[in-house]
């Protein structure tokens, strides 16, 4: 071989100063701030951090996020199988106008997204004062927060489904219908099993963000300790009560949280790729 | 989305497409019901009240001197990380796509990292590390180097934020780059870096860009990270941050007003960006 291999090829120098420069940078920027969250937790000891978390509060905090999310996220799989099988399998007018609509809240502030809830349901909102007469409470209450949440999160799952349906066509559900299928049956043995990595990928990722959300429910909630305050909620006002670890204690939650879910999304990827 | 060919399969008849799949009307539906509950009602909520306010007094609230202030820095702390995740972000999706060496997936599962943390917990520690007694703010402080509770910090967590948009939008164009293309500037004669900066550099652009327009989109509404690392210093006060403010001091019109113009703007920014990536996709094609 004559031809000069050495063009086509970065040079090893920069290959290696590049290499080193991204590892730097990462090790700095990324994992630092994650080992950052577990010192400072365990800075005064295993019993504060104990004590820390079975603090009436944070207990009740743990509690509400898991709600938050135990409510949102199945709403969000319903809403992204549904809204995936209509847009992905059948073709309409209107059909980019409602994806420009899920692509929304991406492009809204989640703060903007908090506030228009207030805005609607709040008591000087426009529908707060029917609300306040059938005593409905949605703002500074669990509905309210539910709803933020979803607002942020909705397109996560609906995201993820609408390629791999729209790639996997409409063949093999034609095929179950024609031998004699039910709909029903259809969507359970022939689509859903098509897509569950995908599903799964979707739904690891809504959740995170579903239990880590911050601006919108921050708007919403009220902050009232030991009720609607959700885990991101405890940790800002543990932060301003000048406890050195108890924040970092229950944001240490949320870490592991954030590591679980880049573990099972790796495992995710492994596994499609594998299948594909 | 909407892609030259369709994937979905169906016969003519009559000119109409014909599909056999059932459930058409019940999960649009659901879809339609579900959209216009969460985003649809929301959004004409917010255009139904503030056209109860005064466009005179709504003009004035959203763009006094403390909302110009807000936008100016949301603005130039969102500019300034984007433009850092750029290149950042850029030598990160090469390395990561272009070379092997021991520790590459690690790296590549911890590009996503700061799309699994929760931002406020991302803003609490990258607070901590770069403050007077951090593990990093106690060498850089010094040195005259600000990280926490300063303009600078706030560019610092959008930073962090906004990196993953960057890398990954920029990965998968850069793993199906044609070979062939270099392969032949340099079968003609041309060095390495005279084929990055004539060839490989200027097909990436389009998609680079992308990327820093995500970055960039995320940055201008993050909240979550930049309650903790800003230090609430009237300096640093970014237009989600003047929102919350105004809630509390019960100023409806007010912050109404800020999220119409921070609306109007993300807005703005996402035809770009639709713009912005059909160009790419010709120049991809071309």
């Amino acid at each position: 071989m004559s031809r000069p291999k050495h063009s086509v090829r970065d040079p090893a120098v920069v290959k290696w100063i590049l290499i080193v420069v991204v590892v730097v940078f990462c090790a700095v920027f990324l994992l630092l701030p994650l080992v950052n969250v577990f010192a400072q937790a365990f800075a005064l000891g295993w019993s504060h951090y104990v004590k820390a978390l079975a603090d009436h509060d944070t207990q009740s905090a743990i509690r509400m996020t898991l709600l938050v999310a135990g409510i949102s996220v199945p709403l969000n799989v319903i809403f992204g199988l549904a809204g995936s099988w209509a847009l992905a399998k059948f073709q309409f007018r209107g059909k980019a106008f409602l994806l420009t609509l899920i692509d929304l809240p991406f492009s809204i502030s989640p703060v903007v997204g908090g506030l228009l809830f207030v805005l609607a349901f709040g008591a000087h909102g426009l529908l707060g004062g029917w609300l306040e007469a059938h005593h409905v409470k949605i703002i500074f209450a669990l509905p309210g927060m539910v709803l933020a949440t979803i607002f942020v999160t909705f397109p996560f799952v609906v995201r993820e489904l609408i390629p791999i349906m729209e790639a996997q066509g409409t063949d093999q559900e034609e095929a179950a219908l024609v031998l004699g299928a039910s709909g029903w049956q259809t969507f359970w043995g022939v689509t859903l099993p098509s897509v569950k990595w995908g599903l799964l990928y979707g739904i690891i990722l809504c959740n995170a963000r579903a239990m880590g959300e911050f601006g919108a429910v921050s708007v919403v909630s009220g902050h009232i300790a030991g009720q609607t305050d959700t885990l991101p909620l405890r940790v800002e006002k543990l932060y301003n009560e000048f406890d050195p670890a108890a924040p970092f204690a229950v944001a240490s939650l949320l870490g592991i949280l954030a590591l679980v879910t880049l573990g099972v999304k790796t495992f995710l990827e492994w596994k499609s790729a594998g299948e594909r | 989305m909407p892609s030259g060919h369709s994937p979905v399969s169906g016969r003519e008849l009559n000119g109409r497409r014909f599909n056999p799949l059932p459930g058409l009307s019940i999960t649009l539906g659901f879809t339609v019901f579900y959209l216009s509950v969460i985003v649809l009602f929301p959004i004409a909520v917010l255009l139904l009240r503030s056209a109860e306010v005064s466009p005179k007094k709504l003009w004035d609230a959203a763009f006094d001197a403390q909302a110009l202030t807000a936008y100016g820095f949301s603005l130039w702390s969102s500019l300034a990380a984007a433009s850092i995740n750029l290149v950042f972000g850029s030598v990160m999706a090469w390395v990561l796509v272009r070379y092997t060496f021991p520790g590459r997936r690690i790296l590549d599962g911890l590009v996503d990292f700061p799309f699994a943390l929760p931002t406020a917990v991302a803003g609490l520690t990258l607070a901590n590390l770069f403050s007077e007694h951090g593990w990093l703010g106690r060498y850089l402080t010094p040195l005259g180097f600000h990280g926490a509770y300063s303009r600078l910090g706030v560019v610092i967590a959008l930073t962090f934020v906004g990196l993953p948009f960057s890398v990954r939008t920029l990965q998968p164009v850069l793993e199906h780059f044609d070979h062939a293309v270099e392969e032949a500037a340099a079968s003609l004669g041309a060095g390495r870096l005279r084929t990055f900066v004539f060839i490989i550099a200027p097909t990436l652009l389009p998609t680079a860009l992308t990327g820093f327009g995500l970055a960039f989109a995320r940055a201008l509404g993050e909240y979550g990270s930049i309650v903790f690392i800003s230090g609430n210093l009237p300096s640093t006060q970014i237009a989600p941050m003047l929102i919350v403010t105004r809630l509390d001091e019960y100023d409806y019109a007010g912050a109404m007003a800020v999220a119409l113009a921070l609306m109007v703007l993300s807005f703005a920014l996402l035809y770009l960006l639709n713009r912005l990536q059909q160009w790419s996709a010709n120049f991809q094609q071309s």
